[in-house]
């Protein structure tokens, strides 16, 4: 039984594994894991059972994920299945700090700590420049090209790039 | 979770996802013919927004119905007289200036709504609050800065605005009208009452009519008749518009 145990236990982080290495279809420069959208990976009877976060209600991404993690499971041999997990609500708070960096050196500014007040969304003031580092940046829009960003601009450098909002 | 009638709850529901579905179908006609780049973007992401809140909503009436009806055929596969959105969410888009201030009478009333729902006992309609009110608010902040942009602007965008506000204000007493359903509802603290959310809407809409130098209507109830299936002429061509897809090919996926 101890055998059995520690085999299951070793199939769930095989599992983990497999899952966390799918890239976010929008933004291949991070993981599934570095953005925190997936929550974890459990064995339960024999199947990997991956429960994954939405970031935005409408992100037309969330289908996309799922199906490519489903199949980054199977690919590793196991069965597979998605829990799509609402609460808590996902905050950009969860993207790890090796994402965070990822993003930045992809040339998306990553988004700025502690989001939990609702208020603060887009209250923030300095968003440093991920090219040059400046803080001198304006915003040009809310929305960018997919819901996660808002789009800057940097005054020092000239350089547009993407902000990945805080929510 | 204290006792309603599923029934009950199923409208409820309903009517939220169809309130959502309808204002996001909306917004997303704009798509591709906003009058610059980044407005053409904006709303396509707000859209997806209510579509997506919409989305969750459907599932979960879908759930409580337990017929086995999905997402899908609550969205695209009923007839104008199941549809129980209010009236407002459903007017034409108009200019600029009937487009925000629909969206900022709806998200003014959504966010007091969803801020009541996140402590619901219904942990489903809770964990939807929950990511709907982060999306609200810059909703209410973009539709917002619109109306006092156009409110406050030249002579030209200050007489839209005002039409905008006299055209809509017939459908603004709807949104805050309870009935037997939502009483129940309010009283199992599940979902709050509309008529409750009044003061905290006006706290929101006060200080941008302020700003954009426009009238607060009051909200009294005149237009009515979306909880009940009674729809405007502009919602059939709506339906048309939404669910041509599914109802010339039944069934068909992306």
């Amino acid at each position: 039984m101890v055998i059995a145990a520690a085999t299951k236990k070793d199939d769930a982080s095989a599992a983990y594994a497999a899952a966390a290495s799918v890239p976010d279809p929008e933004v291949p420069c991070v993981t599934v894991a570095d953005l925190g959208i997936l929550r974890d990976v459990r064995m339960e009877e024999g199947v990997a059972v991956a429960r994954v976060t939405p970031t935005y209600s409408g992100c037309p991404a969330t289908v996309a994920i799922e199906l490519a993690i489903e199949a980054a499971l199977r690919d590793a041999g196991f069965e597979a299945r998605i829990e799509r997990v609402m609460s808590p609500a996902w905050t950009t708070d969860w993207i790890s700090e090796e994402g965070r960096e990822k993003l930045r050196a992809y040339g998306i500014a990553p988004p700025q700590k502690a989001s939990n007040s609702v208020r603060a969304l887009f209250g923030e003031t300095q968003v440093a420049c991920p090219k040059c580092g400046s803080d001198e940046t304006e915003r040009v829009s809310e929305f960018g090209s997919t819901p996660c960003k808002a789009h800057y601009r940097c005054k020092t450098c000239a350089e547009p790039f993407d902000y990945f909002k805080c929510i | 979770m204290a006792e309603v009638d599923k029934q009950d709850l199923f409208t409820a529901v309903l009517r939220l996802a169809d309130d959502h579905l309808v204002l996001g179908h909306r917004i997303s006609e704009w798509c591709g013919h906003a009058p610059m780049l980044e407005e053409d973007l904006a709303m396509p992401n707000m859209a997806l927004d209510l579509i997506g809140q919409a989305r969750s909503l459907y599932q979960y009436a879908g759930e409580i119905e337990g017929k086995g009806r999905t997402e899908d055929d609550l969205a695209y596969m009923r007839r104008e007289r199941d549809y129980v959105n209010c009236l407002l969410v459903e007017r034409p888009n108009g200019d600029f200036a009937h487009t925000m201030l629909k969206h900022l009478w709806f998200a003014a009333f959504m966010e007091p709504y969803w801020k009541s729902v996140m402590n619901s006992p219904d942990e489903t309609l809770a964990a939807i609050a929950a990511k709907a009110i982060k999306e609200v608010a810059y909703h209410i902040r973009h539709a917002g800065e619109w109306v006092i942009r156009l409110g406050d602007g030249t002579e030209e965008s200050a007489a839209r605005m005002a039409a905008a506000v006299e055209a809509l204000e017939p459908y603004l007493g709807e949104m805050f009208e309870g009935d037997a359903i939502s009483e129940k509802l309010a009283q199992a603290g599940i979902l709050p009452d509309p008529a409750a959310l009044s003061a905290d809407w006006q706290q929101v809409v006060g200080p941008i009519f302020a700003e954009a130098g426009l009238e607060m209507p009051e909200i009294e109830l005149k237009q009515r008749g979306g909880r009940a299936g009674v729809h405007g002429e502009a919602m059939g061509y709506l339906l048309a518009d939404l669910q041509h897809m599914q109802r010339t090919y039944p069934g068909t996926q992306w």
